[in-house]
C-alpha cells in the first residue's frame, strides 16, 4: 500500500513512550499559525512510500523499541488524511508486536478514524484550544470534530496523551485552559498531558516556502507561564508532565 | 601465607602470578544503586582547587614547567608533592606537579623541537649524548625506511606513525605490584629467565633473555623510586590505601619511563574494591575515606603530562594521555564485575567535576545491573565524560580481564600488547586509484604507476578494481613500514617496566587502522547509485567531481550503502592479513581517527561523495555530518553493522545529542540513553562516545573559555577539555551532527 510521507526520525523520544520510530506523513487539513513543519501541509509535496518497505525498515529498530518500551508513532502532517495507508502500516506493526501510536489533531470523521484506531495502542491528541473562535482562528478549521474525537477515544477506551501548545496571547487564556481541563477531567482514558511551550524553530521553513509567518513578534512563554498553565490541569487531578 | 593476604580466599593465584583468579575468588559484585556514595571531603576539595589553579596557569603558558637536561627514567626525578600533608596518594613524574619530562630515546630532535616550541632549550650535553653517543628510535627507523615508505609518509596516505614518538598502547598489569609486591615479581622474572636456558640460542631466545634482564632492572628501579616517597613496595600492599598507592607506583614508573601516545592504566577499580571491602569490613576505613582515596588517585591520573610537539598536538589535540580505565563488564561465570568501586570511580566526575582523564570506559553488557546502567547514563548526561564499549561483543575474544588501551584497543591485562600502527588514509587511496597512483593535490607519482580511470563518468566496477590494486599496494607498504618501526622501537625504546608487568609469553597484535571510511563509502555509493562525472585538469589529473542524482549515504541504515562500508573494511583487512608481520604479531584493524580527521581532511583533495578538498573527514567510523538524515538510531544501526571480526582493534563512533532529544524528564532521558546503549550494543556496535549538551553551550565556551574550565567533550575514542582544542577543531566538533529533533 502506497502513501505520501515527509520524513522519518528513528530516535523519537517525545512522541509516546520509549524510543520510537516516527513516520511523518505528508498533508494536513489544518493551517496552524505556529506550525513548525509547514512543509508537511501540501499533499503535492513529499515522497511516495510503500508500507511493505516501511515495515521492513521499522523491524530493523525492534531491539531499540524493546529495550526502551518504545514503538512506532505516525505523525505528520495529519496521518488520518491517509487512513488506508496508515491502517495497513499499523496492522503490520501489530502483527510484529510493535506498540503503535498516532499523533493527530482529531480533525476527522469518526467513521474514517475508527478502522485506524483498531490498530492503535495510543493516541497523541493535539487540542489546540478549547475556545471555538480561537481554535478556528488558529487552525483554520472548527473545534467540534476534535472534541468528538476525544470523546470517542474515551468510549473506545483507547489511551490518549493530550498535547497543548502554549502560545502567549493566543492560547494562554486561563479561562479557556480551565474549561479544557474541566472537559478532560470527564474522560477516563487520559494518561498524560503535555504543555508544549511555543517555539519559533520552524519559522525559517515558512520563509523558505514563501508563507507569511504571523507570530514573528510573539515571544516564547516563560517557565512561570508554563507552570501556571500546568497548575490549572493539576487542579483537576490530571496527569500533567 | 603472607600476612598481607589475610582475609582473602586463597587459590592458585598465591602460587602463580594470576590477578584474574584473585579477583574472581575475592570480589563482591554490586547490584544496587548509587545511594551509598559520599561527597568529596574538605581535604579533597582543597587539593582539587590547587590543581585547578595550576591547570589554569598551564593553559595560559602552554606548559607549566619542563625538564631540559636529565632524561626521564623510573627513578631519575622526584619525589614531588602537591601538598604533602593532605595528599593521600602521592607521586609525580617529576619533582613538581604538571612538570614535564624529556625522553629522548624516542627521538632527540622531537624533544628539541618540542622544547623550543615552548621557549625552552635542550641542554647541549644531552643533545650531544643522543646525537653522538646514543642512537634513538627515530634514527633507527629512518636508517631503515625505504624510498616508498618516505614517500607515503610525506604524501599523507599513511600518517601519525609512531616513528618519532613512543608507540604506547601497552598496559602493564599494575595491580601485580599491589597484590604480590615487587620482590615476588622479580623472583618470577628470574625463573622465567632460567626457563630460557635452552639448547639452541635462537634470535628469539636471545632477545627475550635480554628483555627479561631489562625488566628485572626496571622492577628494581621501581622499588627505589617508591622508597624515595618512603614506601617499601618490595612486599604486597596490606591496606586499601597501600593497594591504591602501590598500583599507582607501578603506573607512575611506566609514565616516567615512557611517553607513549596512550598510557592506559587498565582495569583497576574492581581489583581495588577487594581491598576497600576488606578494610570497610574490618572497620579501618569509612565510605567517605574510601571515596577520598579514589579521588586522590584519580587526581593524580588527571595530572599525567608528556612533552609533545605542535605537529603532534595537531593530530591528537587537547594534550591527551589516554589513561584509560575500564569499568564494569560481566564475568564469564555470569556474575557482574560491577562493584561499589565502579561507582566510586565514576563518582569522581562529581567529587572532582568532569574531566577528560582518566579516560573512563564502561564495558557495557545488556546484562549489567540496572542500577549501574542508570547511574552511567545519568553521569553521561551530566558530564559527557564517559565512553562505552561492548563487553558482550569483546568477552568471547578477550575473556573477562581485558583492558582498553587508548580508545578502543582491547587487550588481556598482562598477557597481551599491541604494536600501534596509526592509520592509512583510505579516502586518499581511492583518489590514487582514480588517478593511477598519483597524488590528487601535487600530481606526484606516489604509488607505482597503475592504469588511471579514463572515462568521463566513473564506473563502479572499474573504480573498485583499481581501488583494490591500490589497497593491495598500500597494505603491503603499510605492514612493512610498521615492521620497521616496531623493530626499532623494541631495540631503542623498549618498554621494560610495562613488559615486566606482563607474562613471559604474550600475544602481540599488529594494529593497523583506517581513516576516511564514510568518505570512501559515500564516494563508492555515489559512483554506484548516482552518476559521478570526473573533472580533469590540464595535466589529466582528476581534481574534482560532479554528482548527478542522489545516492544512499552511510549512516541511514540503508543496506546498499552500509554494505559498501563493510566491503571496504573486509577487503582492506584481508589484504593486511596476507603479509608477514614483525614478531609474528597478530594483525588487527581499527576504524578510529582520534582528532586527526581534521588533519587528514586537510591533506585530501575533493572526493567523489561531494566533500570538498580540505574539509574534515568524519571522525572514526562516524557517518559524514549532515548526511545521516534518519536520526540517531539509524546512524547507530549503520555503524553497528561494521564487522568487529575484521576490525578487532576497535570501531569508534562519536555521538552527540541535545538533552531534549533524549526525552522530556530526567528519568526519561536516563531510561532512553540506557535503552539506546542496549539497542546499539545488542546489534553488535563496538564503541560509542556519548555527548549530551547543546550546541549553544559549545559556542559560548568558544567565546568565553574562562567560564568553562572543566567542560569535557568526547571526541573520537577519548575525551578532551573543550577549551584546549584549537579553534579549527572546536568548529569541527560544533559542525558535526547533533541529534536534535525534538
Amino acid at each position: 500500500m502506497k502513501g505520501k510521507i515527509h520524513s522519518i526520525e528513528t530516535c523519537g523520544t517525545v512522541d509516546g513512550p520509549g524510543i520510537r520510530y516516527i513516520l511523518f506523513t505528508q498533508g494536513c487539513p489544518l493551517r496552524c499559525k505556529y506550525c513548525h513543519n509547514p512543509d508537511t501541509w501540501s499533499m503535492k509535496n513529499g515522497k511516495d512510500a510503500d508500507t511493505e518497505d516501511l515495515i521492513k525498515d521499522i523491524i530493523k529498530y525492534k531491539s531499540f523499541m524493546q529495550f526502551s518500551g518504545g514503538g512506532v508513532t505516525i505523525s505528520g502532517g495529519e496521518p488520518l488524511l491517509q487512513p488506508e495507508f496508515v491502517i495497513d502500516l499499523l496492522q503490520k506493526c501489530k502483527s510484529n508486536n510493535i506498540h503503535t501510536a498516532i499523533d493527530t489533531s482529531g480533525f476527522i470523521s469518526i467513521e474514517k478514524a475508527d478502522p485506524v484506531l483498531d490498530y492503535t495502542d495510543l493516541v497523541l491528541l493535539d487540542i489546540k484550544s478549547y475556545n471555538p473562535d480561537v481554535f478556528k482562528d488558529l487552525t483554520g478549521v472548527p473545534l467540534d470534530p476534535t472534541l468528538q474525537f476525544a470523546k470517542h477515544l474515551d468510549e473506545r477506551q483507547i489511551p490518549a496523551w493530550i498535547r497543548y501548545v502554549l502560545v502567549p496571547g493566543l492560547t494562554d487564556n486561563e479561562e479557556d485552559i480551565d474549561k479544557l481541563a474541566n472537559y478532560l477531567s470527564t474522560l477516563k482514558n487520559i494518561e498524560r498531558i503535555d504543555i508544549l511551550p511555543f517555539h519559533k524553530m520552524g519559522e525559517y521553513k515558512w520563509e523558505q516556502l514563501g508563507y507569511k509567518y504571523e507570530l514573528t513578534d510573539t515571544i516564547e512563554p516563560s517557565k512561570a507561564e508554563v507552570l501556571k498553565a500546568q497548575d490549572i490541569f493539576r487542579k483537576y487531578n490530571l496527569p500533567i508532565h | 601465607m603472607l600476612k598481607e593476604w589475610n582475609g582473602f580466599e586463597l587459590g592458585d593465584w598465591t602460587k602463580h602470578v594470576d590477578v584474574r583468579e584473585f579477583i574472581q575468588k575475592n570480589y563482591t559484585p554490586y547490584e544496587g544503586n548509587d545511594s551509598f556514595l559520599q561527597d568529596a571531603t574538605p581535604r579533597t576539595s582543597k587539593l582539587w582547587q590547587d590543581v585547578l589553579a595550576l591547570m589554569k596557569d598551564e593553559i595560559e603558558k602552554g606548559i607549566l614547567d619542563v625538564e631540559t637536561k636529565i632524561p626521564s627514567t623510573i627513578s631519575s626525578h622526584g619525589p614531588g608533592y602537591l601538598d604533602k600533608e593532605n595528599e593521600q596518594i602521592v607521586g609525580f613524574q617529576s619533582d613538581a606537579p604538571l612538570k614535564r619530562n624529556i625522553m629522548p630515546s624516542g627521538g632527540a630532535r622531537t624533544v628539541k623541537n618540542a622544547l623550543e616550541s615552548y621557549g625552552y632549550e635542550l641542554d647541549p650535553t644531552t643533545w650531544k649524548t643522543y646525537t653522538e653517543y646514543r642512537k634513538t628510535h627515530n634514527d633507527g627507523v629512518f636508517a631503515a625506511y625505504t624510498t616508498a615508505m618516505r614517500k607515503a609518509r610525506h604524501s599523507g596516505i599513511i600518517t601519525g606513525l609512531p616513528d618519532a614518538y613512543g608507540r604506547g598502547r601497552i598496559i602493564g598489569d599494575y595491580r601485580r605490584v599491589a597484590l604480590y609486591g615487587v620482590d615476588r615479581l622479580i623472583e618470577d622474572k628470574e625463573s622465567q629467565k632460567l626457563s630460557l636456558e635452552v639448547g639452541y640460542m635462537s634470535e628469539e631466545v636471545i632477545r627475550l633473555r635480554e628483555e627479561i634482564t631489562d625488566q628485572i632492572g626496571a622492577l628494581k628501579e621501581l622499588k627505589k623510586m617508591a622508597l624515595s616517597y618512603g614506601f617499601d613496595i618490595s612486599r604486597p600492599a596490606e591496606t586499601a590505601k597501600e593497594a591504591i598507592q602501590w598500583t599507582y607506583f607501578g603506573y607512575l614508573g611506566a609514565i616516567k619511563e615512557q611517553d607513549g601516545a596512550a598510557m592506559s592504566i587498565g582495569r583497576v577499580s574492581t581489583f581495588l574494591d577487594i581491598y576497600i571491602e576488606r578494610d570497610l569490613k574490618a572497620g579501618t576505613l569509612t565510605e567517605s575515606e574510601a571515596q577520598e582515596l579514589m579521588d586522590h588517585f584519580v587526581m593524580k591520573l588527571r595530572m599525567v603530562r608528556f612533552l609533545r610537539t605542535p605537529s603532534y598536538n595537531e593530530l591528537f589535540s587537547g594534550d591527551p594521555t589516554w589513561v584509560t580505565e575500564v569499568i564494569g563488564g560481566m564475568g564469564i561465570d555470569g556474575r557482574t564485575l560491577v562493584t561499589k568501586n565502579s561507582f566510586r570511580m565514576l563518582h569522581t566526575l562529581v567529587t572532582l567535576g568532569p574531566a577528560p582523564e582518566p579516560n573512563l570506559t564502561v564495558l557495557w553488557s545488556v546484562r549489567l545491573p540496572k542500577g549501574f546502567k542508570d547511574f552511567c547514563s545519568r553521569m553521561s548526561i551530566e558530564t559527557s565524560s564517559i565512553q562505552y564499549e561492548n563487553d558482550d561483543l569483546m568477552r568471547p575474544y578477550w575473556g573477562d580481564d581485558y583492558g582498553i588501551a587508548c580508545c578502543v584497543s582491547a587487550m588481556k591485562i598482562g598477557k597481551q600488547m599491541q604494536f600501534f600502527g596509526a592509520r592509512a588514509n583510505l579516502a586518499k587511496a581511492l583518489l590514487y586509484a582514480i588517478n593511477g597512483g598519483r597524488d590528487e593535490k601535487a600530481g606526484e607519482q606516489i604509488a607505482p604507476k597503475f592504469a588511471p580511470v579514463t572515462t568521463e563518468y566513473l564506473e563502479f566496477d572499474d573504480v573498485w578494481e583499481k581501488f583494490e590494486q591500490i589497497m593491495e599496494w598500500l597494505a603491503e607498504l603499510y605492514v612493512n613500514t610498521l615492521n620497521v618501526i616496531h623493530y626499532m622501537h623494541d631495540k631503542y625504546a623498549y618498554e621494560k617496566l610495562e613488559l615486566a608487568l606482563h607474562d613471559r609469553d604474550i600475544l602481540r597484535t599488529f594494529a593497523t587502522g583506517i581513516a576516511g571510511l564514510s568518505v570512501v563509502t559515500d564516494s563508492l555509493s555515489a559512483i554506484k547509485y548516482a552518476k559521478v562525472k570526473a573533472i580533469r585538469n590540464d595535466d589529466g589529473l582528476v581534481t574534482d567531481y560532479v554528482i548527478e542524482g542522489e545516492y544512499p549515504a552511510f549512516g541511514n541504515n540503508i543496506d546498499e550503502a552500509d554494505e559498501l562500508a563493510i566491503k571496504v573494511v573486509e577487503t582492506f583487512m584481508s589484504k593486511i592479513r596476507k603479509h608477514k608481520t614483525y614478531r609474528d604479531s597478530y594483525p588487527t584493524l581499527s576504524i578510529l581517527t582520534i582528532t586527526s580527521n581534521v588533519v587528514y581532511g586537510k591533506k585530501t583533495g575533493n572526493t567523489p561523495d561531494g566533500r570538498k578538498a580540505g574539509e574534515p573527514f568524519a571522525p572514526g567510523a562516524n557517518p559524514m555530518h549532515g548526511r545521516d538524515l534518519k536520526g540517531a538510531v539509524a546512524s547507530l544501526a549503520s555503524v553497528a553493522k561494521l564487522p568487529y571480526q575484521y576490525a578487532e582493534d576497535g570501531i569508534s563512533y562519536t555521538f552527540s545529542i541535545i538533552p531534549g532529544a533524549l526525552g522530556k524528564s530526567e528519568d526519561e532521558r536516563i531510561a532512553n540513553l540506557s535503552a539506546l546503549l542496549d539497542g546499539y550494543f545488542s546489534q553488535t556496535g563496538h564503541h560509542i562516545n556519548v555527548n549530551v549538551f547543546d550546541r549553544e553551550t559549545l559556542l559560548d565556551a568558544m567565546d568565553h573559555p574562562e567560564k568553562y574550565p572543566q567542560l569535557t567533550i568526547r571526541v573520537s575514542g577519548y575525551a578532551v577539555n573543550f577549551i584546549r582544542l584549537t579553534r579549527e577543531q572546536q568548529l569541527d566538533v560544533i559542525n558535526r551532527t547533533f541529534h536534535e529533533r525534538v
